[in-house]
């Protein structure tokens, strides 16, 4: 890279790889806490999402875990530009769209969709489902009447509805349903990247498995590029193939999925996958469980050094609330931001609080 | 004899659409100390069942019948008053969402003296120590400084905590959770968990918990009730039901979740969606979406009987028993051999 060289934004360029569909750079999100009614003076940010870097391949599925409040939602509004990010770069196909226009935008929205949580919320209930599927087809002025009607139909038999039900509305359609037709939506436009945020989290296991399936079976068909995010584990390792695990606005870890299950590295994973009930009754109860301790920080006041350290078994008082931990690398794209990690997995928590000697000093 | 013993309890909702029969032929018990899990999807019945027998419907619109017997005297048939001394003194009930369970304009102190002063002959200090003990027994740091806040100022697993400490004021016989983990962290649910098993070792109450989630079932349950679609269809020793399922929905729920100890490609999906309770399809409710569908499941419904080796595990299936033994055996291999 040639030194000083500035993007148009000022920026020193990144280095973009051709199969990187989707980088995020120190991406940060602060919403403002203000007093006062005609003067609004800001008196604290809630640092919802607080400098997350991570980069996206055409073709995969990379999975956010964390626990409400983490930023995961957060973080994929801004990068749908529902959201004003505060600093850092969402650079999509090689071009940095932080900064584009309403106008610049529309383009590049055609190729970028989202599947919300909740199919209950997410589908107007006064419209009928072939407007809601056609929505984006006609504000993309994608072919006529005739044409739209027939790419609803197509629609809706790809994601396993009856193509003549679209003249139907939403309360006839059942929750899993009506997910369904949330990806019909999502996908009538032909986009590249679909950001699925909790699609599953409201659905029955029955359900769930259902839509989980049809996920997995569009992208195959049409190439689809996720990122999917939910609170539950077993969900995530499903069907990601990177999974990142965020924690206050932080990326704590992020790699492969067998690894990151296998071999996690940083205390926190290693405390959530411990806590994720197993539905066999003899692994489940003899299993060495990690109870962590406390809740989540205020993200208006959040903790020195690392963010996880109040609540974590292996704080080392004078370097964790300190130093803040940057993402180190533990081989083949597994990173995780902990000054003491674990050394293998699992682990109970009595063995988490003793360190090996080497670590200590 | 049991604590609680429910047999063939029906609740009907008077609906403008019709009569819903929300809980058709419920039976089970519980034993003293000892955890029972009820495990089905959304409309299955597995709330409705728990609000009748602590008498919470709306006698207006509600038709019940069929008996709980609570220590030999039936609930479902009790006065009102009579009633009112055992809900919230022998048996006590954990509500699923602790945002909306807790009175947000009274301080937590004031709802958990409340509930003393209600049954006991007490003094509102000594009401107020037994609140502090238990507070403190739940796991809430500094209770004396936190018993005068109000609800909105403890986060989503201190309010279950709160909750729970209501739950056990008076040392009940019998808890009833209601989806207790379901609007938690799974974090926060380790805790929540760990704390009732813990609670329940140290006050020998028994738990009744209702759930969606087999994880959390196969946990704490001792013995586990699969419901679908309003009635019992499978329940037994929670390691039979695990571990030798005999009925095709209780293969499907543990063939459709996605497991942190094993890799599938592909899910076992259940076709469809739960029926419709107004209008319950003919014979045994689970046909329309069972791939073992034989002629005589669209006609008969089938009885809860006894697995043939052990009378404890009872399923409703019409299939035979070799073809339940050796389908689930191969269920049940499938995803250990995926673990290892």
């Amino acid at each position: 890279m040639p030194f000083g060289r500035r993007d148009a934004n000022g920026q020193p360029p990144l280095e973009i790889r051709d199969d990187e569909l989707l980088v995020v750079d120190d991406l940060k999100k602060h919403f403002a806490v203000t007093r006062g009614i005609i003067f609004q003076k800001q008196i604290a940010a809630v640092k919802a999402l607080d400098g997350v870097s991570f980069r996206v391949r055409e073709g995969e599925t990379l999975g956010v875990v964390g626990e409400s409040g983490c930023g995961k939602s957060t973080m994929a509004r801004c990068i749908m530009r529902l959201l004003e990010p505060t600093s850092g770069r969402v650079v999509f196909r090689g071009r940095d769209i932080t900064k584009l226009s309403r106008a610049d935008m529309r383009p590049i929205r055609r190729e970028m969709m989202m599947i919300f949580q909740d199919p209950y919320a997410s589908l107007n209930s006064r419209k009928r489902v072939g407007f809601i599927v056609a929505e984006a087809l006609e504000v993309h002025r994608l072919g006529t009447e005739a044409e739209v009607k027939r790419r609803v139909q197509e629609l809706l038999e790809v994601v396993g509805l009856n193509p003549e039900h679209y003249n139907r509305f939403p309360h006839e359609f059942s929750g899993g349903q009506r997910q369904r037709i949330g990806v019909a939506r999502a996908l009538a436009v032909n986009p590249k990247l679909i950001v699925c945020d909790e699609p599953v989290s409201a659905l029955d296991v029955s359900v769930q498995a259902q839509i989980l399936n049809l996920l997995k079976d569009l992208q195959e068909d049409f190439g689809l590029t996720y990122v999917f995010i939910a609170h539950d584990l077993n969900v995530v390792r499903h069907i990601s193939d990177r999974v990142m695990v965020m924690y206050l606005g932080h990326a704590v870890e992020l790699a492969d999925r067998f690894t990151l299950y296998e071999a996690p590295k940083h205390p926190y994973t290693g405390a959530l996958l411990s806590a994720v009930p197993i539905p066999d009754p003899t692994v489940g109860r003899n299993r060495k469980q990690i109870v962590l301790e406390g809740d989540v920080p205020n993200p208006i006041n959040p903790p020195s050094g690392c963010w996880f350290h109040p609540r974590c078994p292996r704080f080392r008082e004078g370097h964790c609330d300190v130093e803040e931990p940057p993402l180190y690398p533990f081989g083949d794209d597994h990173v995780a931001a902990c000054h003491y990690p674990l050394e293998r997995w699992p682990m109970s928590e009595e063995e988490m609080r003793m360190l090996p000697q080497s670590a200590v000093g | 004899m049991a604590l609680l013993e429910v047999t063939d309890l029906r609740t009907y909702f008077r609906t403008d659409d019709g009569i819903v029969k929300a809980v058709d032929g419920v039976s089970f018990s519980i034993e003293k100390g000892k955890t029972l899990g009820i495990v089905g999807e959304s409309g299955s019945g597995k709330s409705v069942t728990c609000l009748t027998i602590m008498g919470l419907n709306s006698k207006r619109t509600t038709i019940t019948s069929g008996e709980a017997l609570w220590k030999g005297k039936n609930l479902l048939t009790m006065g009102a008053r009579e009633f009112r001394d055992i809900r919230g003194s022998e048996i006590a009930m954990i509500f699923q969402d602790p945002m909306t369970s807790l009175n947000p304009v009274h301080k937590v102190g004031k709802q958990l003296t409340e509930a003393i002063q209600l049954h006991r002959d007490v003094t509102k200090s000594q009401a107020r120590a037994r609140a502090l003990e238990l507070l403190k027994a739940v796991g809430i740091p500094r209770p004396e400084r936190r018993i005068d806040d109000y609800p909105h100022q403890f986060s989503g697993g201190m309010r279950q905590r709160v909750m729970i400490a209501m739950a056990l004021v008076n040392n009940p016989d019998l808890l009833i959770a209601d989806e207790p983990t379901t609007a938690l962290d799974v974090t926060t649910q380790a805790q929540i968990l760990t704390l009732m098993q813990k609670l329940q070792e140290e006050f020998g109450s028994a738990i009744l918990v209702i759930t969606h989630d087999l994880g959390v079932v196969a946990e704490v349950a001792d013995e586990v009730v699969v419901m679908y679609a309003a009635q019992v269809v499978e329940k037994g020793p929670v390691e039979r039901i695990f571990k030798r399922p005999h009925m095709p929905y209780t293969w499907g729920l543990l063939g459709s979740l996605p497991r942190l100890d094993s890799v599938v490609d592909r899910l076992v999906q259940i076709p469809g969606s739960p029926p419709s309770l107004l209008n319950p399809p003919r014979g045994c409710r689970f046909h329309p979406r069972c791939p073992y569908v034989m002629d005589v499941c669209k006609a008969d419904d089938p009885a809860l009987l006894p697995v043939f080796d052990d009378s404890d595990h009872f399923a409703a299936c019409h299939l035979d028993h070799e073809t339940k033994d050796r389908e689930a055996a191969k269920l049940i291999a499938g995803m250990m051999a995926q673990a290892s």
